[in-house]
């Protein structure tokens, strides 16, 4: 026992001298600075932190020191920054790039029973060839999809209304299964449909083949019917009886429901979402109006149609939150994704919220007349005439000519918010992402311009709101929250908590 | 508990390490046994036996069979112990007690960290190569039936290659025996280490490691080791990538409460691969007392920042686990995190347990945690 102690200043030796690692700042509100750093890790501190660490007027005594070396957003001499640990991190958040291509969507048919204010891409025409995926096609997109290096593939079935051309989603799923068994990939097969063909005959078709099925439910029936008109007028009575014999053909959790909103869904947020309720679904989606379909190169009225999206989007959380306090579990999943990004080290891939964007990184569309495209709002822009997003033909183009050829390469420019001006600088950049389609739609080109972007506004609004109530939200808030980011429900976050 | 006794040793040179009987048995099956007798007065056959341990005084026996005779204590020796015997000083040492959770290899009483806090002090002396040694026969002598087995020091990674070869060895004839290594982590920051470690492939095993603090120099000076703090996350993480099983441990004293909020962060952010965070109050042994002054807070006052942290690591999925705290110094909150962790031979009750309602459930005191007390011991009256 002839050890002797060493004080408590020996394992300081820095005197106070240390570096920046690479972070970023937002101001929340008058006393509150977000700081965050590269790996999307964050700290909240009074106004004038950031000021201080800059001018290296932080001294080594601060617990604030201490919690600022801890989490990698400076470093000193004393000790290794651990930069592999940092790196690791950072690899962790990024794995969804080497997820490849996973999403892929087959346009079967263009047709349509159905004629959406939101959607300019359907026809009503029942001549079956014109619009429909032919076999050639199918044969060489189900080919170019297995090109992908992604092990795990999803193949998204979607119209038009796909059921009206049940022919060729046997015909692809034919092709794609043997082969994909063949390339040892596995095969996630959806449908996207309106339900209105729903046949039991589709349903055992579905069974047998164990695909999944997603609809549309845009709310109540009245906001529903107005959004979706079809000759009868009964969408909304369709697309409920279908989840219903869907849910028991096929179970629960192989049945998802999509909303859209427009302008008449924005003055009933928690009419739709009590609808979603009423359906038993327990994940909601609240998207904004899509810009594609509408006249939209006017930068002002998209801000405009904005700010009452994200009251329609704050009004229809604080709700999801209360229900979820009463006991019902009710995922918001745009949420869901931001607090997974902040909350957690884990990495989350949303290819319309990351960056590299998943615009033909993770996900391509295939439309019935071979062409390709990186978004389906690239295919929509095509239907405009715009066609700067069509990345090729499966006919004529391989995987690595899609991928190497002027359309991709154009739209990779816009596709890294590290490299954006606005986004490179912005505390929310490890959280948000980039969408260089959306800003060739309505800005017209893939860079855009944030102080008038609605896809920044959107982030911006939503990010500092989610910041708040993380600061401010009270003790169920946080473990409905934290839930959602760690896939628990909130009886399953409380079980595991002190009480 | 007694696991300790002398005598007189004679007929041997080097250590004995064999099973105890208390009953003579069949030549067959005495190669690796020791008969342990009071008396000597019954002429045993004592042929074939490792050796003889008996609490009368013997001078030698006829067939020259390695003896240990006037031992102080014989009652704690159970037949199915393992022992070893020391030919110098006559010790008698208890190895392994087939009853017990708690058996431990202990590997070195070397270490090449020395925490403020430790509750066995490291000493510089070379007893790898012979504690090895030990360690190798004991297992061959540890029925597979034992359920645990914990390696501890000092610090086991200092045996190197011997280390491996235990492990190896307890993989091979002990494969269901759960095996828990106490280490500090540091030399698993060399990748080669790490991967001849990982190798071994050992069927069921777990890594408890120490982390004191979320800051470096923190961490170091409670361990008393510059880069102490970067040697055990870079091992962290290589361990991780080799998908080894780890559990944290955290001592609680005034040094780590201040920043347990931080450290459970960390944990976090940094470390979500581990199996779970285990808290631990601190054993007022070794060099705790020494450091007292410094290290002494009241249980009761770190009660918030204790549940806050446990809230933290629940919160992003991890759990917890609370060792050698008495529940009644615990928020209630927290009992449910409440393990009877403290080794069966130093655990005791005080006198103020016996009219306790839920004494059954508690973990109780090591039998040293006198010389400070926390003002929130007291029964706990009929729930």
């Amino acid at each position: 026992m002839s050890r002797s102690f060493e004080p408590r200043n020996s394992f300081m030796g820095s005197h106070g001298q240390y570096q920046l690692l690479p972070f970023r700042f937002h101001r929340l509100d008058k006393q509150t600075e977000l700081l965050v750093n590269e790996c999307g890790e964050y700290l909240f501190a009074p106004t004038g932190t950031v000021e201080t660490i800059t001018r290296r007027k932080l001294t080594v005594e601060e617990e604030l020191y201490a919690t600022l070396k801890a989490k990698h957003f400076i470093y000193d001499e004393y000790s290794s920054p651990l930069l592999d640990i940092l790196a690791s991190k950072y690899r962790t958040k990024y794995e969804f790039v080497y997820g490849s291509t996973k999403l892929h969507i087959f346009v079967v048919t263009l047709r349509c029973d159905h004629s959406c204010h939101y959607c300019q891409v359907s026809r009503q025409t029942v001549n079956k060839g014109e619009f429909d995926m032919s076999p050639e096609v199918a044969t060489a997109a189900v080919d170019m999809m297995l090109d992908s290096p992604a092990k795990y593939i999803t193949l998204e079935l979607q119209g038009g209304e796909p059921l009206l051309a049940l022919d060729v989603i046997k015909n692809v799923v034919s092709i794609a299964k043997p082969k994909a068994q063949q390339r040892e990939k596995e095969l996630e097969i959806v449908i996207t449909s309106n339900l209105a063909f729903l046949s039991d005959d589709v349903l055992e078709y579905c069974k047998t083949e164990r695909i999944k099925l997603s609809t549309s439910l845009d709310g109540p029936e009245f906001i529903h019917n107005a959004n979706r008109p079809r000759p009868g007028n009964d969408s909304y009575r369709l697309a409920i009886e279908g989840i219903k014999r869907a849910r028991r053909a096929l179970g629960s959790n192989r049945v998802a429901a999509l909303m859209t909103t427009t302008q008449l869904s924005l003055q009933h947020p928690i009419e739709i979402i009590d609808e979603y309720v009423r359906q038993s679904f327990h994940t909601i989606f609240l998207r904004p109006i899509s810009p594609y379909g509408f006249a939209v190169k006017s930068s002002h009225k998209t801000g405009y149609e904005m700010d009452a999206f994200l009251q329609f989007y704050k009004t229809g959380l604080n709700h999801i939150i209360e229900l979820n306090r009463k006991g019902y579990n009710l995922v918001e999943i745009y949420t869901s994704i931001l607090l997974q990004k902040i909350l957690t080290p884990a990495g989350t891939g949303y290819v319309d919220l990351q960056s590299p964007s998943g615009a033909g990184l993770n996900v391509l569309v295939y439309n019935y007349d071979g062409g390709v495209y990186a978004t389906d709002e690239s295919r929509m822009l095509a239907e405009m005439h715009d066609e700067t997003f069509r990345l090729g033909n499966v006919l004529t183009d391989s995987r690595s000519q899609i991928f190497t050829n002027a359309p991709f390469v154009g739209l990779l420019e816009g596709a890294c918010n590290q490299s954006l001006a606005g986004c490179s600088d912005c505390a929310f950049q490890p959280y948000c992402g980039s969408d260089p389609v959306y800003h060739h739609a309505t800005q017209g080109d893939v860079f855009g311009h944030r102080a008038t972007s609605g896809f920044c506004r959107r982030n911006m609004v939503v990010l500092e709101h989610l910041f708040s109530l993380l600061r401010n939200g009270d003790p169920d808030t946080l473990d409905i929250l934290w839930g959602w980011a760690t896939d628990r429900n909130l009886a399953e976050v409380r079980a595991g908590l002190p009480q | 508990m007694r696991l300790h006794t002398t005598g007189v040793a004679s007929g041997f040179q080097e250590a004995i390490i064999a099973r105890v009987v208390t009953e003579p048995v069949p030549a067959e099956l005495r190669k690796h046994t020791v008969l342990v007798a009071a008396s000597a007065a019954i002429t045993y056959d004592t042929d074939g036996y490792a050796a003889i341990v008996f609490q009368e005084r013997v001078d030698t026996l006829a067939n020259s069979v390695p003896l240990v005779h006037s031992i102080k204590h014989i009652d704690h020796l159970k037949s199915g112990h393992i022992v070893v015997l020391e030919p110098l000083n006559g010790v008698v040492r208890t190895l392994f007690r087939p009853e017990t959770l708690h058996n431990i290899l202990f590997a070195t009483e070397r270490c090449n960290s020395n925490c403020l806090m430790c509750s066995q002090p490291p000493i510089d002396k070379d007893d790898i190569e012979g504690l090895t040694k030990r360690n190798l026969k004991l297992i061959d002598l540890i029925p597979s039936s034992a359920e645990y087995l914990c390696i501890t020091g000092g610090e086991p990674t200092l045996l190197g290659s011997n280390l491996l070869a235990i492990l190896e060895k307890l993989g091979k004839k002990l494969p269901s025996t759960h095996v828990h290594i106490l280490t500090n982590g540091r030399r698993f920051a060399w990748p080669e280490f790490t991967a001849s470690f990982a190798a071994i492939s050992h069927p069921d095993l777990t890594l408890g490691i120490p982390l004191y603090a979320d800051y470096a120099p923190l961490h170091d000076y409670i361990v008393q080791a510059k880069d102490g703090f970067d040697q055990t996350v870079l091992g962290l993480h290589q361990l991780a990538r080799h998908g080894v099983a780890i559990e944290i441990r955290v001592v609680l004293h005034a040094l780590t409460a201040p920043r347990l909020e931080r450290l459970a962060e960390y944990i976090s952010r940094n470390l979500t691969f581990v199996e779970h965070v285990a808290f631990m109050g601190m054993e007022h042994i070794g060099y705790a007392p020494r450091n007292l002054k410094e290290l002494w807070i009241d249980p009761v006052d770190y009660q918030d920042a204790l549940e806050r942290s446990i809230a933290t690591l629940s919160r992003f999925g991890i759990e917890s686990r609370i060792y050698n705290l008495q529940l009644c110094v615990l928020k209630k909150s927290l009992w449910k995190y409440s393990k009877q962790a403290i080794s069966d031979w130093k655990n005791e009750y005080k006198d103020v347990c016996n009219c306790c309602a839920v004494r059954n459930r508690c973990g109780g005191f090591f039998q040293w945690s006198t010389s400070v007390q926390s003002r929130g011991i007291h029964a706990i009256a009929a729930l």
